[in-house]
């Protein structure tokens, strides 16, 4: 029986020093140095398999049990050691990344659209889920189609309504309202039943101020058929009203006059900044105005080729400029067509 | 028009609130504006609103009628009294300087004494010194030695007028010790007199409607006195020359009678209905005015008989020959117009019929003898001449309106009975009546099956004539058909099936808009149609605002000058083609704009100030008058406008430097490719506007659409701009919208892998960039699954005038993996063919 190899008494030494020095290894690197020194091809572990043919045969599985066991035992404590050194990387890694979260961010490119843009589409598609469709019609009008055919003769006291911009052309006006184009969807629909929202920019001979425009747009509904009353009327522009503004809002029909309406009315909504109290945007009045209507005169019935004996309709217009003004609480009309950017941006 | 509530009740039991009475005027269609308390006590506040109110309020401890019973004088001041005061519990010392008691100074008791309004301490008022309606608390103080703590008030201390010349001097029946406001406490409703409801301008008007919504009598005034003057027929004419232009003239006379200042109560009544108290015989034409609806006017009757050279006048009345002129009781001599209707006599025109008197026979101080002039007058001429003249009367207001000629005879009567009561003077027996054209007042019918058809409720024709009775139709009922007669003060029912419809606003009017009930739309549903213009313009919208672009909306009305300066000298629209405003209200809003592209290059202008980086579009119509005697074309368009800074440079994002023709580019290519349009080819071209040299034409298939590039730097100096260049297209809608097309077809993707590989080539200068990837594409087919120009270089390198273009190709498959050797191929394929037709060389580095 010859001595126990050297390389088996180096081997335990080895492992032992191994696995010490790998529960102090924190880090990557110092992990990469520790597997090249422990289980890299000069190592103690390797040189032991190398050294197998060089001991004496009885020893020879002895060694190489030995070995492996301690390659075995470093490569085991090495992966839980790599697996803890990654954990506390990343742990590491997520305290440092923090970041100053109150810093801005980066901007995007953005756009818009106008607001009235934006309004125009809420007065449609609430009308269009009641079956009303959109017809558009000319600026430059003739006064026949602007005044004559919606009842309202030339020098009738009803002209007084409107300031009119006139043309050089002789019977030819800026549209003074949408209503026109009622005349012009009658005479193209002619004796089909009518649902119509005419939006259009209309222009009154007026001084520019934070309340008037000479230029603004216009929203004409139209409902034409051989079935359509006053209430009809009131159920659709309270149905209107309510998904406006809100579903509860009150709103009041009183008369009004138009000569192209006839019973007229004027409908007011209870003024949702002071809720009816009071305040300057009602003038005090608790009520806002918010648009006219009326049932379909006959006379402008006959004209849009319909006779009044059997079809009936009711016709209203308003103004998105209001609208706006009244939902988003501004207090210049001048800004709609004024383009500041930092005004179109808010929308 | 002011509605002075005491003066309403003269001709309507009223039991309602403030509140109610103003709920109940808006209902029927007089709009409550404001009520104005005048002494009546203010609402309670509950919360909720619904009219404005302003005024004062008199608290009936501090505010009470009281008597002087002697006028003294102060012991140190000439312009201040002492009035010894009675106020129905004791006697006060009040200090005055209202200078209407002076003449009463120094009379000792007096006979009669004087009827005051008397305010005690602490009594809260308007302080009658400082301009306009400031509220003060009366306070006890000494003045010049003399101790003072109440007062003797005047209108405007009271909120009656803006009267502060001297104090009130009640009626000699105002029974001292009364609060004031049970004597005189009044409120004055303003309401809008809608232009079809002229005959409410008066007070029996609006009772009338009052009347009809809530069933209490209309007290109707009528003349009370008997004539007892001579006869008028001998004393005065008439001659009608054109029934059309006056259907009736009315003619009276009261003899004898002096002008003075009309009773207190009259006087307060014309200043709270907004009117100027002048003398009890102009104060009697304009209080019936304001009660009947009906203007009179006042000739001094001696004037009349001079310049008939002592005979009984002769009224004429007739249109205006040319050349006329008339200076009119302001002094002002008027041009006439042959629209004018004038009132004359035999020597020549005394008036403006309808809508002012004149100068030489108005009634004056020295007035003896008054006739009296009641008419009615075709209402366009009336309005056609006082806009002409711009002369705004409350005559004119309500004859321009149409005042029915059964209320002349009336008014006139009135008008006789008022003037002698107080004036004095003896009225003259009956009236000169000219009335040859009387107005139709139509006979509507209409069944209560029509009220159910327009208005959607059913009232009983009991119902329906209850209502129309109530409003002074005469109605016959037979089975559910009501026969309605017009009353004889309304001009605004018409005959037939207009009638119907006038009648039934009134049906609905007095029935109440709020008791109609409210009903979802029954009626058949029209034809659907598409507004694929109207779409389509949206899309193009959400597009471009989602590409970074902010959508501006601009006046269509501008000015030549300002849309000159975005053209290139010489190269502007031509002036002729423009829609003129013939009453622009200022000279850069006096034409319809031909240019859209000016109005976007003023928002950029504005906004260069504001933003540093510009990018802007808008969509809207252009008005070109291309023929005369036609409407314009309205045509519409797109414009997009970009200037300045790529991006904003912040803390983690770089300058990026500024826009080119590029981004502008990119835009549209973008654009036109979310509308699904094929075919889209880009030509250098010239433009009024733009940079020789940095413009394209832009067309889809064949059709020229618009065009991009940069501003002209000639045209760029034209505007006040901060960034540099400003690139701008113009894309014509009427030409684009009709090539979108309403469905596309989507492409598959692949699941086989993609080869990817870069080639460049090197071409003369000139070949254009879109000729090489078009042959790129067409000859890798359909396995050539994208191109992409990465880069383009100038240089040394490859020589002068030629470019080298870098393109990224990604080889892909539907139905197979791309084998190294196909794509290398195609690769040759591509690149002879480039050789072959371009003269390319493959630049190998």
């Amino acid at each position: 029986m010859s001595e126990k190899p050297i390389i088996l008494a180096e081997l335990e030494i080895a492992q032992q020093k191994a696995l010490a020095l790998l529960a102090e290894i924190q880090d990557e690197e110092p992990l990469q140095a520790w597997k090249r020194e422990y289980l890299g091809k000069s190592s103690t572990v390797m040189s032991a398999f190398s050294s197998i043919g060089q001991q004496s045969k009885e020893f020879r599985p002895l060694v190489g049990q030995v070995a492996n066991q301690v390659k075995q035992a470093l490569e085991a404590a090495l992966e839980e050691r790599a697996r803890i050194v990654t954990e506390a990387a990343l742990t590491r890694k997520i305290t440092d990344e923090r970041v100053d979260v109150t810093l801005p961010g980066r901007q995007p490119i953005t756009g818009g659209l106008h607001p009235q843009t934006l309004v125009l589409r809420r007065i449609f598609s609430i009308f269009a889920e009641m079956g009303f469709q959109v017809y558009r019609s000319r600026d430059v009008e003739s006064d026949e189609h602007n005044f004559e055919l919606l009842n309202i003769p030339a020098h009738h006291p009803a002209r007084d309504m409107w300031d009119t911009f006139h043309i050089d052309q002789p019977g030819v006006v800026l549209r003074t309202h949408t209503s026109p184009g009622q005349i012009r969807v009658m005479r193209e629909q002619a004796p089909n039943p009518i649902r119509a929202i005419l939006p259009g920019m209309c222009y009154r001979y007026e001084q520019i101020s934070s309340r008037s425009e000479i230029q603004f747009n216009q929203v004409e509904v139209l409902a034409v058929g051989k079935n359509i009353t006053f209430g009809d009327m009131k159920g659709t522009l309270n149905g209107f009203v309510r998904r406006l503004f809100n579903a509860d809002v009150r709103t009041r029909l009183r008369p009004s006059y138009f000569p192209f309406t006839e019973p007229s009315a004027e409908m007011d909504v209870e003024c949702f900044v002071c809720a009816g109290k009071g305040c300057s945007v009602c003038k005090g009045s608790g009520w806002l105005e918010i648009m006219g209507c009326g049932i379909v005169h006959p006379a402008v019935l006959k004209n849009g080729g319909y006779d009044p004996e059997v079809y009936s309709g009711f016709a209203a217009g308003m103004g998105p400029e209001r609208i706006s003004m009244l939902l988003h609480k501004i207090e210049d009309i001048r800004y709609f067509w004024g383009n500041d950017a930092r005004f179109l941006e808010q929308f | 028009m002011k509605i002075p509530l005491s003066w309403l009740k003269d001709y309507i039991d009223l039991d309602l609130s403030l509140e109610e009475l103003a709920r109940t005027l808006t209902m029927v269609g007089l709009e409550v504006e404001v009520i104005n308390v005048i002494g009546l006590p203010l609402p309670e506040n509950t919360g909720r609103q619904e009219f404005k109110f302003t005024g004062l309020a008199w608290n009936p401890e501090k505010f009470i009628v009281a008597q002087i019973d002697e006028v003294m004088p102060h012991p140190d001041a000439d312009r201040l009294t002492l009035c010894r005061l009675h106020d129905g519990i004791q006697e006060w010392v009040v200090l005055t300087g209202a200078p209407n008691l002076f003449p009463y100074k120094g009379m000792g008791t007096l006979e009669q004494p004087l009827k005051v309004a008397y305010a005690r301490e602490d009594a809260i008022l308007y302080d009658g010194h400082k301009p306009g309606y400031e509220l003060t608390k009366l306070k006890r103080t000494k003045i010049r030695g003399v101790e003072s703590f109440s007062m003797v008030c005047s209108e405007k201390e009271l909120g009656i007028s803006d009267e502060h010349e001297g104090v009130i001097i009640l009626d000699s029946d105002a029974p001292t010790g009364t609060p004031l406001v049970d004597y005189m406490g009044d409120a004055v409703i303003e309401v809008a007199i809608l232009p079809n409801m002229i005959r409410d301008a008066s007070m029996v008007g609006v009772a009338r409607e009052l009347s009809a919504v809530t069933g209490k009598p209309l007290k109707v005034p009528s003349r009370k006195v008997t004539s007892t003057g001579p006869k008028i027929d001998d004393l005065a004419a008439i001659e009608i020359n054109d029934p059309n232009l006056n259907p009736r003239f009315v003619l009276g006379l009261v003899q004898g009678l002096s002008p003075k200042p009309s009773p207190y109560w009259v006087q307060r009544r014309l200043r709270l209905a907004g009117m100027r108290p002048i003398n009890s015989i102009v104060d009697a034409t304009n209080y019936v005015m304001l009660e009947t609806g009906e203007p009179l006017h006042a000739f001094d009757y001696d004037v009349l008989i001079q310049r008939a050279g002592g005979k009984a006048p002769t009224i004429i009345t007739r249109a205006v020959t040319k050349g006329e002129n008339l200076t009119t009781l302001d002094d002002v001599e008027r041009p006439l117009d042959q629209h004018t209707i004038l009132v004359c006599d035999t020597a020549g025109p005394l008036s403006l019929a309808g809508i002012m008197g004149g100068l030489e026979s108005e009634v004056t101080e020295t007035t003896r003898n008054v006739l009296l002039e009641g008419a009615s007058w075709n209402f366009i001429n009336v309005r056609r001449t006082s806009s002409r003249l711009h002369l705004n009367s409350e005559a004119g207001y309500r004859f321009g309106r149409g005042v029915h000629p059964a209320l002349a005879s009336w008014a006139v009567d009135l008008g006789l009975e008022r003037m002698a009561a107080w004036s004095g003077g003896t009225i003259a027996q009956g009236l000169v009546d000219n009335y040859p054209q009387p107005p139709l007042d139509p006979l509507v019918s209409i069944s209560v099956q029509d009220v159910e058809r327009k208005l959607g409720v059913t009232i009983p024709a009991k119902q329906i004539a209850v209502i129309l009775t109530r409003l002074e139709f005469v109605c016959k009922v037979s089975g559910d058909v009501i026969e309605a007669q017009t009353p004889p003060h309304r001009l605004d029912i018409g005959e037939g099936v207009i009638g119907k419809a006038d009648l039934m606003e009134e049906i609905a009017r007095i029935y109440s808009y709020n008791n109609i009930p409210e009903t979802n739309l029954a009626d058949e549903l029209p034809p659907q149609r598409n507004n694929l213009e109207l779409a389509n313009e949206e899309k193009i919208k959400d597009i471009l605002a989602g590409l970074g672009l902010q959508e501006v909306i601009t006046y269509r009305l501008t000015s030549i000058e300002r849309e000159t300066r975005a053209y290139l000298l010489g190269q502007t629209p031509d002036p002729e083609n423009y829609v003129r405003l013939l009453n622009p209200i200022a000279p850069e809003r006096s034409v319809m704009r031909q240019s859209l592209l000016a109005s976007v290059l003023e928002v950029l202008e504005k906004n260069a100030r504001i933003r540093e980086r510009l990018a802007f579009f808008e969509i809207g119509s252009l008005f070109i008058q291309e023929e005369e005697n036609n409407l314009p074309v309205e045509p519409r368009k797109l414009v997009i406008g970009m200037s300045g800074k790529r991006n904003i440079p912040i803390w983690n994002q770089k300058d990026t430097g500024n826009l080119d023709f590029y981004d502008l580019k990119g835009v549209l290519e973008e654009l036109l490719e979310k509308l699904h349009l094929e075919a889209v080819a880009y030509q250098p071209t010239e433009h009024p506007s733009m940079h020789p040299g940095k413009t394209a034409q832009i067309l889809v298939g064949q059709t020229p659409i618009g065009v991009l590039g940069e501003l002209h730097p000639r045209v760029k100096q034209n505007y006040d701009f901060l960034t540099p260049a400003v690139y701008v297209a113009e894309i014509d809608l009427e030409a684009l919208l009709p090539l979108i097309p309403l469905r596309f077809e989507s492409q598959p993707v692949s699941v086989f892998p993609p080869v990817l590989e870069d080639i460049a080539i090197i071409v003369e200068e000139a070949v254009p960039a879109d000729r090489v990837e078009a042959l790129i594409r067409q000859t890798g087919g359909k396995l050539l699954a994208d191109v992409r120009l990465f880069d383009v270089y100038r240089g040394d390198r490859i020589g002068a005038g030629k470019k080298s273009l870098a393109y990224s190709m990604t080889y892909q498959a539907l139905d197979h993996t791309i084998e190294s050797g196909e794509s290398t191929a195609l690769r040759n394929k591509i690149v002879r063919r480039l050789e072959r037709e371009l003269g390319a060389v493959l630049r190998d580095n």
